[in-house]
């Protein structure tokens, strides 16, 4: 078909190449966009948005593209990213409430701040520079201090306790980083719709950072093979207001406030955005709400009611059958300006469920006070979530990885590491089977540990110790304000015998949908710890002005008189002494007078010398006593 | 011309060293003026306090309209009817903490409970200043039935990264609660709830509802203690029998295992304890007492005690007190002086209207009576409240005690009440909450003159600057005169100083010098000997007293038979005192840097007792009557010198009883050491050395002296 085409004008030759193109199924550009709607236990909502841009390999489509960022893919070719994560995060992911065990918390339960990391493909003496360069250029993208990440000192190289790699990763945070919509703005900017049509018009900002917890991250994967995939995810959690007005906490006893897309984001949808393959809503309805309602899952049952009705039904099939939701999925192409979708959910009775745990609590702590040094705890408290897996043997070991980044002025000394399992000190030995340290050095790098621990199955709690030393920072490391402190990292703390991935079986094989993807994937269970602060011992920045006069003052006084006691030389001295004994100081020709002595005889006029002096002192008085007197009546 | 250039021929000294010479060959004077100089300063320093501002405009307290409403009250009625309810049904420790744990719960937030025993303090020779913080929350071995449970309620910050927290402290007794203890608690849950449901926090709030059965202090420092250096060690689920005998089903285990981990929010960012005290009559309004002195003297930062004051009074309405000396409010000979200051001041005003001098006599009295209690309590070095625990672990915090004026039965004026109060903390709350940094702009070093006034660390160093100066120039002059003999001319004094030097006949100092130290050392002893007594089982007071004291004794004299004692080896008095004299600047100076009020409240009693030391038999020459009043000055000031009798003046001036128990003596000195007050080691390590040459000085037989100097 193409060979008679060239015998035509130009115009049509590109009208048949384009078309040519697009017939060709792997390298077509594809955008899809998703939301799932989750209630939560506490009475929030979790609305997590998925964006999936994908851009077949760069060989075929040149350096064009119709659907996929040029920013995006300039990035990756520049830079030869393999993968790439960013995330900007605001709040703390409830893992006891929100879950723990699933893909969501896996994937998009992220630290607060942003988190970087990427994996290169390029030799690994170049990672280090291209690392900077990317920082910066991300800084620019996002509008996000993200260039604080190019120091050596704020990146690490982990190995295999972030993520198993060759060496060609790096892993970067920033704790203190804001986010607001600054960075929401670029970040829908890679969309093509940008925030004007489809899901991403339900990004409503005031509602969206209204909520308690806000993530809005940015994966790339990029292959030779599978071309540039880009998925844009935002997870937010928000509280629907009952619509008897007052905000109900009490979890038991209450029905839970019932809610609608108009509701959370203050707009209904009204169609989707055109140049998107698919686009979906799902609402997501844990297995603990409909456990008793039987088996049959309805969209209207006697707990609660959805607004409208699914267009499908989609069944989890848990291979450990610990948690099994239900989907009800809604395609947002049968709807338009005349009929928008309204998805919401309205509750009949109170209903009390939990989402699945993590199998271990982590949460980490400083102890110890004052600005010399402290200790890093890390514990571990078991939810008891074996018990419920896996009844049984008690014997077994399960493993648990940690990550930890610390900055280099928090000097840890990795040798003090002690672990107490259920109130009882253990050797290293027995709970530690793999660890591996990087040391930090001063001003150069930080410290990285990643550990892998063996529980006992039977553990209920476990605390592991670190001893630190503060360090004392440069003046001008300081931040220029007074600060609260500086930020220890979130840790990461993996279990990699645990898996959250879940399946929906059953669907037919044209039914693509990224986001159930990402859900299959196989997602080693992860939480994320607190960030911790740390008080350095900070100068006061408001006294330099007093302190350097004192100092200098002193100094000045001691050194004048040292010097002096020092380069004194007695002979010159008391030759100087008999040339200057005619003409003598102010100051000891007045202390003498004071004194009321007579000056010496070798003065030129010997008799008339205490009439001079009682004058000279008349006259001093008196000038005092004009001084008062005008000062006072220019006062009054 | 060539005479007088060969008279000349020592080269002349520089002008500061002729100064320092001058001065001391004045020393006399100069010492009489300094220091009447320091106690004037001392006296104006009420005139001088400065209207207290906010310094760090991050603050901006009542900035925002209070959210704290009526439904909030609400909200506390239904609290109180309820814990009441509670408390009616069962007289048991448990019930009380058990449904504010239920009420915290219910609200949507975390929370646990905190079990500890009420630990018997010891005295730690070692570990004198962190002892506090060491102790052991609860013995690993052995059960207990009688042990506190502090309940504690976490909000998490929606948005909030967790770094930080704000901590509401609310003491109770759990086994007995008063109805103003109940009142407090309400107080504190309505603003917990408030908070629990506010979109702005950036910081977790920590609700600790403390009991206080063992006393606040403990309940607070054991939870803080849990909270900064927990002990991994045993079992943490030890003590929970009682709490959880009730709950027999299967999901009680969980709950319990739930309430029973301890949890926690980040570095603490600020305190806020509040109480409700007893109904006072007296008074328009309801009145808030602020107290904010922890150990050792140190004060929370000025900010926060301004925080509270601005929104107490321009906001709520509130009167605001701070503690004060009552005894001085009335005293005649105080009003006498503020009359004097009062003149003092219009006279300096009209000379020079910029000097701000003048204060009207009541407030005079007043102030001195607010700024007495304060540096008596940072003096002392005992925290007036539970926020010292707080200060232990830098963490600025400040208690406040409402003085309610109506009966708590009144229900109308205690939904006001418990408006206003929550109001003011939701207040302060949100100021700090509005922190992005710690406090560190308005002062540490402070006293308090009035709720609104304070005195600033580069005010209140005058008087001790001016107190300390003349002990140098004394200590040399007495130095300079011995090896000298006669006074000469000044400008020849250092001449014929070095000249003895030279000589070799100056190292007798070093005799004192041995003196001294030997002293010290028994000192030192003397301190560390509680620490055995009290090993003693089943010792009173008196007892512990006398065999200290007879100790002491018998270690003084053990310790003369081995080195010598003064008198024996000849040590000239003027020695000794200018030794002595150099030692107590030292140990002033080091004691100043530790607890400033102490420095300066010591300062008055020991500079006047070293500078007059001189001995009974010394010849003064000329006529009797100096003499007569010299020696009647140098007893009086021994006696008042010596601790025990210095105690009994105290306890005989603000009391009233004159009666001398020498177990009482013991005891005060147990309570200083049990709080690791640093003016334990002043009294033991400075004073009482020092009290000790004096006596030795007053007693020195100055013949032996003079016949030594003549053999030589």
């Amino acid at each position: 078909m193409a060979p008679p085409a060239r015998q035509f004008s130009l115009l049509s030759l590109l009208i048949l190449l384009a078309a040519a193109s697009s017939a060709v199924g792997v390298g077509e550009e594809e955008f899809t966009e998703e939301l799932l709607l989750r209630p939560l236990p506490d009475r929030k909502v979790l609305a997590h948005f998925h964006f999936r841009s994908s851009a077949p390999p760069a060989a075929a489509a040149g350096r064009h593209h119709h659907l996929f960022p040029k920013a995006i893919s300039q990035l990756v070719r520049n830079f030869h990213i393999s993968e790439l994560e960013l995330s900007f995060t605001q709040g703390r992911w409830n893992y006891d409430q929100w879950g723990g065990y699933d893909p969501m918390s896996t994937n998009s339960a992220k630290p607060p701040g942003v988190e970087l990391w990427a994996i290169f493909d390029i030799p690994f003496t170049e990672i280090n520079a291209t690392w900077k360069n990317l920082t910066h250029t991300l800084s620019g993208l996002f509008c996000a201090s993200i260039n604080f990440l190019e120091s050596s000192t704020a990146f690490s190289a982990p190995r295999w306790g972030f993520k198993l790699n060759p060496g060609n990763l790096r892993y970067g945070a920033l704790p203190r980083e804001a986010v607001c919509t600054e960075n929401l703005t670029p970040w829908l900017k890679l969309l093509p719709c940008r925030d004007k049509a489809g899901i991403a018009s339900l990004l409503y900002r005031p509602s969206i950072y209204k909520g308690y917890y806000h993530s809005q991250k940015l994966k790339l994967t990029s292959s030779r093979s599978g071309g540039i995939i880009l998925d844009q995810t935002l997870t937010v959690v928000l509280q629907p207001e009952s619509f008897s007005g007052k905000q109900l906490h009490s979890t038991d006893g209450q029905l839970h406030p019932s809610w609608s897309m108009e509701h959370l984001f203050n707009k209904r949808l009204s169609g989707k955005c055109l140049v998107s393959k698919s686009s979906r809503i799902f609402v997501e309805i844990e297995k603990g709400i409909v456990d008793k309602s039987g088996s049959e899952i309805l969209w209207d049952n006697e707990v609660f009611v959805l607004s409208t009705t699914p267009d499908r039904v989609l069944k989890e099939i848990d291979h450990m059958e610990v948690q099994s939701s239900s989907l009800y999925e809604y395609d947002v192409s049968n709807y338009n300006d005349e009929k928008p979708l309204d998805v919401g959910i309205t509750w009949k009775r109170p209903r009390i469920w939990s989402c699945t745990p993590p199998p271990y609590h982590a949460s980490r702590f400083l102890m110890g006070g004052g600005n010399e040094r402290g200790s890093i705890a890390l514990s571990f408290l078991s939810t008891n979530l074996q018990k419920h897996l896996f009844s049984g043997s008690n014997d077994c070991l399960r493993k648990a990885v940690v990550f930890q980044v610390v900055p280099w002025y928090v000097k840890v000394y990795y040798h003090s590491l002690e672990i107490f399992i259920d109130g009882s000190r253990k050797d290293i030995s027995e709970v530690l089977d793999k660890i591996h340290v990087t040391p930090s050095e001063d001003k150069l790098s930080p410290g990285t540990l990643e550990m892998l621990l063996r529980f006992p199955c039977s553990m209920q709690s476990a605390t592991l110790t670190l001893d630190f030393d503060k360090g004392f920072l440069h003046i001008d490391e300081y931040p220029p304000d007074a600060n609260q402190g500086f930020d220890i990292p979130s840790a990461l703390i993996s279990f990699p015998e645990f898996n959250s991935s879940r399946t929906y079986p059953g669907t037919d094989p044209f039914f693509v949908s990224p986001l159930l993807e990402d859900f299959k994937e196989d997602g080693v269970v992860k939480s994320y710890t607190e960030v911790l602060l740390v008080p350095l011992t900070t100068p006061d920045f408001s006294m330099p002005y007093n302190v350097i006069t004192f100092t200098c003052t002193v100094l000045a006084l001691y050194f004048g008189s040292l010097l002096n006691a020092l380069r004194r030389r007695i002979g010159e001295e008391e030759s100087e002494l008999k040339k200057t004994a005619a003409k003598r100081g102010l100051i000891p020709l007045l202390l003498a007078k004071l004194r009321g002595k007579k000056i010496d005889k070798s003065n030129s006029g010997s008799s008339p010398a205490s009439p001079s002096g009682s004058k000279l002192l008349l006259k001093v008085v008196f000038v005092a006593i004009v001084a008062v007197v005008f000062h006072y009546l220019s006062n009054s | 011309m060539e005479l007088p250039s060969k008279e000349d021929t020592q080269p002349k000294p520089r002008l500061i060293v002729r100064l320092g010479v001058f001065l001391a060959s004045h020393h006399i004077l100069f010492s009489v003026l300094c220091c009447s100089a320091g106690i004037i300063a001392l006296l104006f320093l009420p005139s001088l306090a400065k209207s207290t501002y906010l310094s760090e405009n991050a603050l901006i307290p009542g900035s925002a309209n209070p959210l704290f409403s009526n439904e909030d009250v609400m909200e506390a009625n239904k609290f109180i009817r309820g814990i009441e309810a509670v408390a009616g049904e069962s007289r048991g420790g448990s019930v009380m903490p058990k449904f504010i744990a239920q009420q915290i719960k219910d609200l949507g937030a975390e929370v646990c409970y905190h079990e500890f025993l009420p630990h018997s303090k010891h005295f730690h020779p070692l570990k004198f200043f962190t002892s506090m913080a060491k102790d052991l929350p609860v013995e690993p071995n052995g059960t207990y039935t009688n042990y506190g449970t502090n309940t504690i309620g976490i909000i998490r910050a929606p948005r909030g990264d967790g770094k930080e927290a704000i901590v509401l402290v609310t003491p109770y007794n759990s086994q007995r609660a008063e109805s103003n203890e109940v009142l407090s608690l309400a107080l504190g849950f309505s603003v917990f709830s408030l908070l629990s449901r506010a979109a702005w926090l950036s910081k977790d709030i920590v609700w600790l509802s403390a009991d206080s059965q063992f006393g606040e202090y403990t309940a607070v420092s054991a939870w803080l203690n849990q909270y900064h250096n927990p002990m991994f060690l045993g079992h943490p689920t030890m003590l929970d029998s009682k709490l959880f005998d009730a709950i027999h089903e299967p999901d009680g285990i969980t709950e319990k295992a739930e309430f029973m981990d301890f949890k926690r929010a980040g570095t603490m960012a600020a305190a806020l304890i509040f109480k409700v005290g007893e109904t006072r009559n007296h008074g328009d309004r309801d009145s808030l007492t602020m107290y904010a002195e922890a150990s050792n003297g140190q004060m929370p930062n000025l900010d926060l005690l301004n925080v509270v004051h601005y929104l107490a009074v321009h906001r709520q309405g509130f009167r605001v007190n701070i503690e004060t000396i009552n005894s001085l409010l009335s005293s005649a000979w105080l009003r006498v002086i503020a009359e004097v200051i009062q003149t003092l001041g219009s006279l300096l005003r009209k000379i020079n209207p910029d000097w701000k001098l003048d204060i009207k006599a009541p407030d005079y009295v007043e102030g001195t009576a607010n700024l007495a209690s304060s540096m008596y309590n940072q003096a002392l070095g005992v925290p007036t409240g539970s926020h010292g625990a707080f200060r232990d672990y830098q963490v600025d915090a400040v208690s406040l005690e409402f003085s309610p004026t109506f009966d708590l039965r009144n229900e109308n004026a205690k939904s006001s009440f418990i408006v206003r109060g929550g109001r003011l903390i939701e207040g302060v709350v949100r100021s700090v909450n509005n922190l992005l940094e710690k406090f560190h702009q308005s002062f540490f070093l402070y006293f308090l003159a009035a709720p609104s006034k304070f005195v600033s660390v580069g005010v209140y160093m005058i008087p001790f600057a001016l107190l300390l100066a003349p002990l140098p120039i004394v200590a040399a002059a007495l130095a300079d005169s011995k090896t000298k003999g006669k006074s000469l001319d000044g400008s020849k004094t250092k001449v014929s100083a070095d000249k003895m030097q030279a000589e070799g006949g100056s190292w007798k100092w070093l005799q004192a010098a041995r003196v001294l130290l030997v002293i010290q050392f028994w000192a030192v002893i003397v301190s560390l000997l509680p620490y055995y007594i009290s090993q003693i089982p089943d010792g009173t007071p008196i007892q512990s007293a006398v065999i200290w004291v007879v100790l002491s004794i018998i270690l003084l004299i053990i310790l003369y038979t081995m080195f010598g004692s003064p008198y024996s080896t000849g040590v000239e008095w003027k020695l000794l005192k200018a030794t002595m004299i150099t030692s107590i600047s030292i140990g002033l100076g080091l004691m100043s840097i530790i607890n400033f009020a102490t420095a300066q409240l010591g300062a008055l009693i020991v500079i006047p007792m070293c500078l007059f030391s001189r001995p009974l038999k010394a010849r003064v020459g000329k006529n009797s009557f100096p003499r007569a009043v010299l020696l009647a000055v140098n007893i009086f000031i021994a006696v008042v010198g010596f601790p025990p009798a210095a105690l009994l003046i105290v306890k005989g001036v603000s009391k009233g009883s004159w009666t001398l128990d020498i177990g009482e003596f013991w005891a005060s000195m147990e309570f200083l050491w049990e709080w690791s007050s640093a003016t334990y080691l002043y009294l033991f390590l400075v004073h009482l050395p020092c009290w000790l040459l004096c006596i030795h000085v007053l007693l020195h037989p100055c013949r032996q002296a003079g016949s030594k100097v003549k053999l030589e």
